[in-house]
C-alpha cells in the first residue's frame, strides 16, 4: 500500500488523465464491458425464461376419454367420474388424474360439469338429496344445471363436452377452468 | 499462545476481519433503543432456523407429485427427529411472519422509515412480500390434498388479473391443470429462487442499517429535517451512543434465543402440521384451508360483497404494495413520534384488528356448508309422523341444514331457525324458501308442493318452548 502511494506521488498515474482521448477510451471500454455482460445474460436468460414459461403456451392435446359404459349410469343420477389427463408426466402419480361430475339426463343424453368452483377452484360436491352442488371453501352453491344458486361464484360451473361412442360415455379432456 | 496470536494476526492482516467487526458489530447505537428494537433481528434468527431445518428436510423430501406425500409421511412418522424438524420448520415460518409483521408495525409507528432510511423500509417491504410468498409456497410443498386445491386457489386468483390472468394462472399450475410439473416448480421457487432473493435483500437491508445508523427512539416535537438530520445524528450518536455489540445486541440475542427455544418446545410438543388426505384431485371430499397466517385472507374472500371481489383480489395486494412503496417517498420528513401522528396509530390498530377479526371468522368459517351435519333427532323435531315430522326430515335432506342451524344442529351461513316460527308467518317462510336470497338458493324449482308444505309446517312449529 505505502509503496503504491509513494510511486503515484512521483509519477502521475496515466489512468487519472482527463484528456478527451482517455475519457473516450474509458467510456468505450465500460460500454463494451456492460454490453458484453448484457449479451451473456441474454444468451443464458432466454433459454431459462423459455423453459419456465413454456407451459403457458403449450396446449396439451384434447382427447376423448371413456369413463365407462352407458349402462353404468342411472338416468337422473349425478356421479363423480375420473379419467387420465392427456399429457400426464410419468412422475405425476395421482395428480395425473382428473375428476368431473357426470349426470345421465336421459337415455342417450349426458352432461358433465367441472369439479372446480368458479369462485376459486375448490372442489364442489354434489349433494344428491338437496339437488345442489356445494363448495366447501367459501360457501358457493350451484343448482343442478350448474347455475349459481348462492354465494360468491361469479358464474356457473363449467361444462365439459361429453358424448356417447360405441356404448361408452366419453368426456373431452379440458383445461381447468380459470374464471 | 504466541503461535495462535501469530496466526490470528496474519489472518487479520490478510482479511481485515477485526476492522470489519469494529465497523459492523461495533457501530454506535443511539441511547434508549429498548426491547422494541429486537423484532428485526428476531425475524433474521427465525430465518436462520428456516434455512437449517429446510436444508435438513430437503435431504429427505422428494419434490415429485408422485412421491412427495409419502416422503412427508416418512419424515413425520419414521425418520429420526423428522416430526420435530417439520414442526420446527412450520413454527419457524409462523414466527417469521408474525415477527416481520411486528417489525413493520414498529418501524412504521416510530417513523423509522423517514429520511435517511427510506431504502431500509423499501428493502424491508420486499422482504415482507418474499416472506409471505415463502409461507404460501411452503404450505404447498406439504403436498397433500389441501396443497393441491390451494394451487388451484392461487391460480384462480392470478386469473383475475386483466389480460395476462390466464397466462399467470397456467404459469402457477405449470400447465393447464395441477399435474406432474406443478410441485417441482414450487419446490425450485421455495428452495432456491426466493431464498436467494431473501439472502440478497437481507444483505442490503443490514448494510443500510449500518450505513444510516439505527434510528433513535422518536421524541415528540423533534421532526426530521432532511438538511440537518445526518449531521445531527452523527454528532448525537458519537456523543451518547453505545457500540451495538454488546450494549444493544444482548437484547437481540436474548430475545432471539428465547424465541428459538419456544419454537423448539412447540415443535417438540405439538410437532409437524397435520397431513390431510393424499394429493389426489379426484378425492372431492376436501376442506381446503390455508395455514393460519393466510386464514384471514381466506375469510376476506368469503365475506367480500360479491361484486367487488375481482377488484379486491387484484387491486388489494397491488394497492398494499403501492402504499408500502409510496410511504417513505411521500412522507420522509417531519414528526416521527407516533403521538404526533395519530393516524399512524389508527392505521396499525385498524390493520391488526382487521387481521385478527378476519382470522377469527376464518377459523369458524360459518359460510362453509356443514356437510357433516347429522339429521335432526326426534327430540328436536318433536313429532314422529305427519307434515312436521316429514318437514324435519327434509330440513336435513334438502340441504337446509348445511347452512341453517336448529337447536345446535347444522351450519351457520344463514340465520338460526331454532325459533323461526316466532318471527315469521307460514307465508313469509314460503316466500323465502321459494325465492331464495343473495346467499340462499331458490328452492321453488327443487321442492315439490307437498315437500314445501311439509317444510313450512315444520319451520312454523319452531317456536320458543
Amino acid at each position: 500500500m505505502s509503496d503504491d502511494n509513494a510511486q503515484s506521488n512521483e509519477t502521475e498515474n496515466p489512468a487519472h488523465r482527463s484528456e478527451p482521448g482517455a475519457m473516450l477510451r474509458r467510456t468505450f471500454l465500460s460500454g463494451i464491458s456492460l454490453g458484453l455482460c448484457g449479451w451473456a445474460a441474454f444468451i443464458v436468460g432466454v433459454p431459462i425464461i423459455g423453459f419456465l414459461v413454456a407451459p403457458i403456451f403449450k396446449e396439451p392435446p384434447r382427447l376423448w376419454r371413456s369413463v365407462g359404459p352407458v349402462s353404468k349410469f342411472k338416468v337422473g343420477d349425478t356421479v363423480e367420474v375420473t379419467y387420465e389427463d392427456t399429457s400426464a408426466l410419468l412422475w405425476a402419480g395421482v395428480t395425473g388424474k382428473t375428476a368431473a361430475w357426470l349426470r345421465r339426463k336421459s337415455d342417450q343424453e349426458f352432461v358433465a360439469f367441472s369439479v372446480n368452483c368458479s369462485h376459486l377452484g375448490c372442489p364442489v360436491r354434489w349433494v344428491p338429496t338437496a339437488h345442489l352442488f356445494m363448495c366447501p371453501c367459501h360457501g358457493g352453491i350451484y343448482y343442478a344445471n350448474g347455475n349459481v344458486a348462492a354465494g360468491p361464484p361469479p358464474r356457473g360451473l363449467t361444462r365439459f363436452p361429453v358424448r356417447v361412442q360405441n356404448g361408452n360415455v366419453e368426456i373431452l379432456t379440458s383445461p381447468a377452468p380459470i374464471t | 499462545m504466541d503461535v495462535l496470536r501469530y496466526i490470528w494476526e496474519l489472518f487479520d492482516d490478510r482479511t481485515g476481519a477485526s476492522e470489519v467487526w469494529k465497523r459492523t458489530a461495533g457501530h454506535l447505537v443511539p441511547p434508549g433503543t429498548g426491547w422494541w428494537y429486537v423484532f428485526g433481528s428476531a425475524t433474521l434468527a427465525a430465518f436462520i432456523v428456516q434455512v437449517v431445518t429446510g436444508i435438513a428436510l430437503a435431504s429427505v423430501y422428494t419434490p415429485s407429485t408422485e412421491s412427495a406425500y409419502s416422503t412427508l409421511q416418512f419424515i413425520s412418522q419414521q425418520a429420526a427427529w423428522g416430526h420435530l424438524l417439520r414442526g420446527l420448520h412450520y413454527f419457524g415460518a409462523s414466527a417469521m411472519i408474525l415477527l416481520i409483521g411486528i417489525h413493520v408495525s414498529r418501524t412504521y409507528l416510530m417513523g423509522s422509515y423517514k429520511y435517511p432510511r427510506e431504502l431500509n423500509w423499501l428493502t424491508g417491504a420486499v422482504l415482507l412480500v418474499l416472506v409471505v410468498v415463502m409461507g404460501f409456497t411452503g404450505q404447498l410443498l406439504r403436498w397433500d390434498q389441501i396443497a393441491v386445491w390451494s394451487v388451484y386457489i392461487a391460480a384462480e386468483q392470478a386469473g383475475r388479473v386483466p389480460f395476462v390472468g390466464k397466462a399467470l394462472a397456467h404459469f402457477i399450475l405449470a400447465g393447464d391443470q395441477v399435474g406432474g410439473a406443478t410441485l417441482t416448480r414450487f419446490f425450485a421457487f421455495h428452495v432456491f429462487f426466493i431464498p436467494a432473493l431473501i439472502f440478497g435483500f437481507i444483505g442490503i437491508h443490514l448494510y443500510l442499517v449500518i450505513r444510516n445508523g439505527i434510528s433513535e427512539p422518536p421524541k415528540p416535537g423533534r421532526p426530521v429535517d432532511t438538511r440537518t438530520y445526518r449531521a445531527w445524528y452523527e454528532k448525537m450518536v458519537k456523543r451518547e451512543g453505545h457500540p451495538f455489540w454488546p450494549s444493544a445486541a444482548w437484547r437481540d440475542v436474548t430475545f432471539g434465543v428465547g424465541m428459538i427455544t419456544v419454537l423448539v418446545i412447540l415443535a417438540w410438543f405439538i410437532g409437524a402440521p397435520h397431513l390431510s388426505r393424499p394429493p389426489d384431485p379426484t378425492i372431492l371430499k376436501a376442506e381446503p384451508r390455508p395455514d393460519w397466517y393466510l386464514l384471514w385472507y381466506y375469510a376476506l374472500l368469503a365475506l367480500l360483497p360479491h361484486g367487488i371481489e375481482p377488484y379486491v383480489m387484484v387491486l388489494g395486494p397491488l394497492g398494499f404494495g403501492l402504499l408500502l412503496i409510496l410511504l417513505p417517498l411521500l412522507a420522509n420528513k417531519g414528526e416521527r413520534s407516533a403521538w404526533r401522528r395519530p393516524w399512524a396509530i389508527g392505521v396499525v390498530i385498524l390493520f391488526w384488528t382487521m387481521i385478527v377479526t378476519l382470522w377469527i371468522q376464518g377459523k369458524k368459517a360459518p359460510w362453509s356448508p356443514a356437510f357433516a351435519a347429522k339429521p335432526l333427532p326426534a327430540s328436536v323435531i318433536r313429532a314422529s309422523s305427519g307434515p312436521v315430522y316429514r318437514g324435519g326430515q327434509l330440513f336435513h335432506s334438502a340441504g337446509c341444514e348445511a347452512c341453517h342451524n336448529i337447536a345446535g344442529y347444522g351450519g351457520h351461513r344463514g340465520p338460526d331457525l331454532t325459533t323461526v316460527g316466532d318471527r315469521l308467518t307460514g307465508d313469509e317462510i314460503t316466500i323465502r324458501i321459494v325465492n331464495g336470497a343473495t346467499n340462499m338458493p331458490a328452492f321453488g324449482g327443487i321442492l315439490s308442493a307437498k315437500e314445501l308444505n311439509d317444510l313450512v309446517a315444520f319451520l312454523k312449529s319452531r317456536k320458543t318452548q
